[in-house]
């Protein structure tokens, strides 16, 4: 089992492969819908720092405020990527993104936006909202939480030991297409359609 | 009976049972399923990860998964019982609910395309009253997340790309088929509940209905029980795994039913639900002593 650090650097990112098995420490960014479209609706200076070589996680989290103001994760497991297909590899290129994290893949234009900027898609497990909210160790800052609301915000996390599998990486490699051709030809056989 | 304000206490312990713990023959089927896997795989690793999720949540009353989804309940209560008092005791259930962070505020008004922010909307909870012989109240729900709410399908037969006809092997093959279009994304491994007949409203509650029988229970028609059957096995074969990694643990039961259609009419109704099948079953007597049956 691989072990990375965020932020991480090019060379490591383009090492990884689909299928390994990896664990996550050190700094990180949350952000779905709301803030996929802010970042690209101009260039926002103040969470760039944090997000220039680490990764975005796709991430509506259940969030405890403290009495003394701080905050924890209570429950923080992957929301379905697929929503900001159109967006991702912008952020990316814009942001320069390691990675993002997230469930369920995503589609072709991702995949050619890891591939040319050296970055990669981990995939969390979803539903495991527990078990990725408990390695998620500290929550640093937070922005637009007033205008986007709890789960929209991006939220800037340190993360330790966090669980994820590279799905897509950056030499055009999908484990859901390669999972999707394999199980479609098996329905084929199956159902009697193949030729 | 109880009133108003009793049923709405009742019912949030049961919303609190449904969202921190999944039942025993789900949590057997997961374990079964990770012991299947290759041991080191992604697919047993998925598992192991799920298995060490539930334990957790269960311990502290957290929600299993931070998507609560929605409510679906079904209702039997003796005669003379208001149904809209009920209806309305659970809505008020879910807002409490939704205040003790045992859901998340999960209701979107879409005209406004704001949150609600107390869990509740028209339409959900979505709350279903049938009467019954009994003199106590049976209360089956459970809590279906957005995400694999999102990949179940409607077959309108004959479909000739699937080459289903109208007749028991066109089900299975609209089935076969909804399990392999979903990939993962619905959080696989999965179960699936069905149903042939119905229109398209009624097919997909009915299909919604299915899922609250418990996956070691046997279809009392022997067609169908021979079609579940058949249709666990192939769906183990397509190879998707849990999350969509690959593996043997593509989904953990398959339940079939059926409603009256019209003569023009032949839909195959398939809904997903996720690995977090939080379903919870509750008997109260009366005078609202519970007994759980799930
Ligand atoms: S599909 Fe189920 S397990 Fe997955 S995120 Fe939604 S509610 Fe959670």
């Amino acid at each position: 089992m691989a072990r990375l650090t965020l932020p991480s650097d090019e060379k490591t990112i383009r090492d990884l492969k689909v299928g390994d098995f990896v664990e996550l420490s050190g700094r990180m960014i949350t952000g779905r819908d709301a803030a996929h479209h802010w970042l690209l609706h101009g260039f926002r200076e103040e969470v760039a720092p944090f997000m220039k070589d680490s990764v975005i996680y796709h991430v509506g989290p259940v969030v405890k405020k403290h009495e003394d103001g701080h905050y924890t994760f209570v429950a923080a497991g992957p929301t379905t990527s697929a929503r900001e297909e159109p967006f991702q590899a912008d952020v990316i290129g814009t942001y320069g993104l390691r990675g993002v994290i997230g469930k369920g893949g995503m589609g072709p234009k991702t995949l050619k936006g890891l591939a040319e900027h050296g970055a990669v898609y981990f995939h969390a497990v979803g539903g495991t909202a527990q078990v990725l909210a408990q390695a998620v160790v500290k929550v640093e800052q937070v922005f637009q939480l007033k205008e986007f609301g709890v789960p929209e915000a991006l939220w800037v996390i340190q993360v330790k030991d966090f669980p994820v599998v590279v799905t897509m990486d950056s030499h055009g490699g999908s484990l859901h297409a390669e999972v999707e051709k394999a199980s479609k030809a098996k329905l084929e056989q199956l159902l009697g359609l193949s030729a | 009976m109880l009133t108003r304000e009793q049923w709405t206490e009742k019912f949030v312990d049961v919303i609190a049972h449904a969202s921190s713990q999944l039942p025993p023959d789900v949590l057997a089927a997961l374990e079964r399923g990770r012991d299947a896997e290759a041991p080191g795989s992604l697919a047993a690793k998925a598992l192991d990860s799920i298995l060490t999720n539930v334990a957790m949540a269960k311990g502290g009353w957290q929600p299993i998964c931070q998507d609560t989804g929605t409510p679906l309940v079904w209702i039997h209560h003796p005669v003379g019982t208001s149904t809209r008092m009920l209806t309305a005791a659970f809505e008020e259930a879910v807002r409490q609910a939704t205040g003790k962070q045992l859901l998340r505020p999960n209701a979107v008004d879409p005209l406004t395309d704001k949150n609600t922010g107390h869990g509740q909307a028209p339409g959900i909870p979505s709350v279903h009253c049938e009467e019954w012989d009994e003199p106590g109240l049976e209360v089956r729900m459970i809590l279906k997340g957005g995400g694999c709410e999102n990949v179940g399908a409607q077959y309108s037969l004959p479909n000739t790309k699937l080459k289903a006809d109208r007749d028991l092997d066109g089900v299975r093959r609209c089935i076969l088929d909804a399990v392999a279009q979903a990939q993962g994304k619905g959080c696989a491994p999965g179960i699936i509940g069905a149903c042939f007949g119905g229109d398209r409203g009624s097919g997909f509650l009915e299909s919604k209905r299915q899922l609250l029988r418990r996956l070691d229970d046997t279809n009392p028609v022997p067609e169908l029980a021979a079609m579940e059957k058949e249709l666990y096995e192939q769906a183990n074969q397509l190879g998707i795994g849990p999350m969509g990694f690959g593996g043997k643990t593509t989904v953990l039961g398959v339940k079939v039913g059926y409603l009256g259609r019209l003569p023009a009419s032949y839909f195959v109704s398939v809904s997903y639900m996720c690995w977090a099948n939080r379903r919870a079953t509750a008997k109260f007597s009366p005078s609202g002593e519970v007994t759980w049956l799930d």
